[in-house]
């Protein structure tokens, strides 16, 4: 009785409301039976799946599911893969969650997780086999590219947020007017500059492989909305804080890095998620370049004469992937924003 | 050491080092242009073409130069970036309302629309648009009929034409008239709220001119649609996937500037007699347009920014035209891309220095 009420109370409500059923029963009903009721699991190829039934062909999906995964990393090889996400989930928990020795985690996640893993993923010594980056994809990529430009966006922008908060001119116009420039730019433009001028930049004959120069423009480009992140964190430190810490004589170099930047860093956890999430959205933008992820892969494979037309579904689970990892970024953000909203060693409020 | 001298120290340190680094680059540069047999210059930008552009607002053909298509493909980008501004502004609204509407079903659908959006890539939506949506369409001959007109299939969206002698001028005379009398409201001496004055005005105005008009409405003739002008599903795709993705986000700053007016406001304006639909017109709105003011200008900077994403769909924009077509042909990867940069450069700058303006004439004044 009170849900009626509260639907059809009144007579505007009732009329929102029943707009809103009009709706959903429009479209509802002919999705779920798009995409359960006349769904069909198993078949060889797009024609089998038109015989078997009307609706979805997830056939299609489970075909491709190692690829849109891995890419064309080789199969006997996949384990490396595994093993690397699990050394950076490992550290990363650690150095997040862990009561003692967190500078320890901190420094294994920042020093041994990338060494590791970049042996692990490019293989060549200790007898592993060599893997191109050419063969990486899926979403593998996804959150490699994710990963090294979120790790390597933070220091660039603590530099770049205190350089633009300097007191010496040179410093800061050079600051802002590097910021600025990257955030102006479109991040498409940003990897075709990757693509088309960082060769031309470099010494004759050395030759960057296309996914290093995804990865070099996309950390410079994180780089630049950290700064203006981290910023807004560091005018949020009372500026008591670093006038006690001048009192007990530190120096100025002190004072930023011990005092203003753990309370800064602390204040900007919302806003690095929030650049976290778009960066890792944003990857898909790497499959214009040429480079095969998620959505590249999935592109890709509807060219495939067996598989052809199926863009809906191929499209739709490559959806449902990117959204079941934002959601687990997000509230993964609020639970460090919780863990980090007191000091350490505070009592808990 | 002074603080001075450390300070001069400091910068001439920063100074040289950029100078050393921009200097290896150029040095790079002009090596890698010698060994390539290239030159530096913009002259290309006067020769031939040789392109088809398929869809362009303004005159194009395969003999113009690559400075006309540069011009041709960024009224491109702005025409599509200008259509997801208005679109994704009205979606926008419309989904924080319904977010505040209070209706269970509405606020929920609302809801989980926007966070469908927001957590999936943009890239992705415009993509599904174009190729599971758009290219799944019907062919010709069994095109969808929305009535009025308007027919839907695989080619596109054929809308009707109008055609006559006075209808655009008076199109245009009234959006202009409508445009400077809503700048300068104020400084003419009126006292009549902008809002409830220039929409009907507006509306009067573009009913008359549809009237004035003589339409042709496409019609289907043997093997093709006759009469008509067809919008191509390019178009449709980049301006649909904009707008939509955008409409989330600029959803969530309207919900945040309405629900950042204090509830005193409301239960004022209630108490003075207005109705619930005319404070949130005269009262709330007006007052949340002012903190909505700095979201809203970086989102529309996004618009601008992600109509590069044409590029996919093979929506002719600046960076498909001239960082993939012209640059293939002419090999000038530097002209290029720094013509292209700073196109986009000029633009952000030119919107946040008028979208600040705005902002600085609407803040609160102080007495």
């Amino acid at each position: 009785m009170k849900i009626l009420r509260a639907l059809f109370g009144s007579r505007g409500n009732a009329i929102i409301s029943l707009l809103m059923i009009a709706l959903f029963a429009w479209v509802v009903p002919p999705f779920i039976s798009w995409a359960f009721g006349h769904a069909v699991w198993d078949a060889v190829n797009r024609a089998a799946c038109s015989a078997a039934d009307t609706g979805a062909c997830w056939a299609f999906i489970k075909a491709r599911f190692a690829l849109f995964f891995y890419g064309v990393y080789p199969e006997g090889e996949r384990w490396r893969v595994h093993l690397g996400l699990a050394l950076l989930v490992v550290f990363g928990v650690g150095a997040l969650f862990s009561q003692r020795r967190r500078g320890w985690w901190l420094l294994g996640l920042m020093v041994l997780v990338p060494i590791a893993d970049a042996i692990l993923l490019v293989g060549g010594i200790f007898g592993l086999r060599p893997v191109p980056t050419n063969d990486w994809g899926g979403l593998m990529l996804n959150v490699v590219i994710s990963f090294v430009a979120l790790g390597g966006s933070i220091p660039i922008g603590i530099a770049l947020a205190f350089g633009r908060r300097s007191k010496f001119p040179v410093i800061r116009y050079l600051s802002t007017v590097l910021i600025e420039f990257w955030r102006g730019v479109p991040l498409l433009a940003v990897l075709f500059m990757g693509l088309v001028l960082l060769p031309l930049f470099l010494p004759n004959g050395v030759n960057v492989d296309n996914l290093v120069r995804a990865l070099i423009v996309m950390t410079i480009f994180t780089g630049a909305y950290m700064a203006e992140t981290i910023r807004g964190g560091l005018q949020g430190v009372d500026s008591g804080q670093s006038e006690a810490a001048r009192a007990l004589g530190m120096h100025e170099g002190q004072v930023n890095l011990l005092i203003v930047l753990p309370q800064a860093l602390r204040l900007s956890i919302p806003g690095i998620i929030n650049i976290a999430v778009d960066l890792f959205k944003d990857t898909t933008l790497v499959s214009i370049v040429g480079l095969f992820d998620l959505m590249g892969v999935v592109s890709q494979s509807l060219k495939d004469t067996a598989w052809t037309g199926l863009a809906a579904e191929g499209y739709v689970f490559a959806a449902v992937v990117f959204f079941l990892c934002c959601l687990v970024v997000s509230p993964g953000g609020s639970v460090l924003e919780r863990h980090f909203s007191t000091a350490p060693g505070s009592a808990k409020r | 050491m002074t603080t001075r001298q450390k300070a001069l120290t400091w910068q001439a340190v920063v100074a040289v080092v950029t100078a050393a680094i921009l200097l290896f680059f150029a040095r790079n540069v002009s090596d890698n242009l010698a060994i390539r047999g290239l030159s530096f210059g913009f002259a290309f930008l006067w020769s031939k073409a040789g392109f088809d552009i398929p869809f362009h607002l303004v005159e194009w053909d395969v003999n113009f130069s690559y400075g006309r298509a540069l011009w041709v493909s960024g009224v491109n980008t702005l025409f599509a970036a200008a259509i997801s501004i208005v679109v994704s502004s009205a979606l926008g609204l419309t989904l924080a309302l319904m977010r505040l509407s209070g209706n269970l079903l509405a606020a929920g659908t609302a809801r989980t629309l926007i966070e469908i959006i927001r957590n999936t890539p943009q890239l992705l939506q415009i993509v599904f648009i174009y190729f599971a949506v758009l290219q799944a369409l019907p062919q010709l001959r069994q095109s969808y009929n929305l009535g009025a007109g308007l027919f839907l299939n695989v080619r596109g969206l054929y809308v009707p034409a109008a055609s006559g002698t006075a209808w655009d001028w008076i199109t245009g005379l009234t959006l202009i008239a409508v445009a400077l009398a809503a700048v300068l409201w104020r400084r003419i001496g009126m006292q009549l709220p902008r809002l409830l004055v220039l929409p009907p005005i507006l509306i009067t105005g573009l009913v008359i001119a549809g009237f004035t008009a003589t339409w042709d409405p496409p019609a289907l003739k043997g093997f093709n649609f006759a009469g008509g002008v067809r919008i191509p599903p390019e178009v449709l795709a980049i301006v649909l996937g904009v707008s939509i993705y955008t409409s989330a986000f600029i959803a969530e700053n309207v919900r945040a500037a309405i629900l950042g007016i204090h509830k005193g406001q409301t239960e004022a304006a209630r108490s003075l007699g207005l109705s619930a639909g005319r404070t949130m017109a005269l009262v709330i709105l007006p007052q949340a347009l002012r903190i909505l003011i700095p979201p809203l200008t970086s989102q529309y900077l996004n618009i601008i920014k992600s109509t590069t994403l044409g590029a996919a769909i093979a929506y002719p924009e600046i960076l498909q035209i001239m960082a993939r077509t012209v640059l293939n042909q002419s090999g000038r990867a530097i002209e290029v891309m720094t013509v292209v940069l700073g196109v986009f450069l000029a633009v952000n700058l030119i919107t946040s220095l008028a979208m600040n303006h705005w902002n600085h004439k609407m803040a609160l004044q102080g007495r």
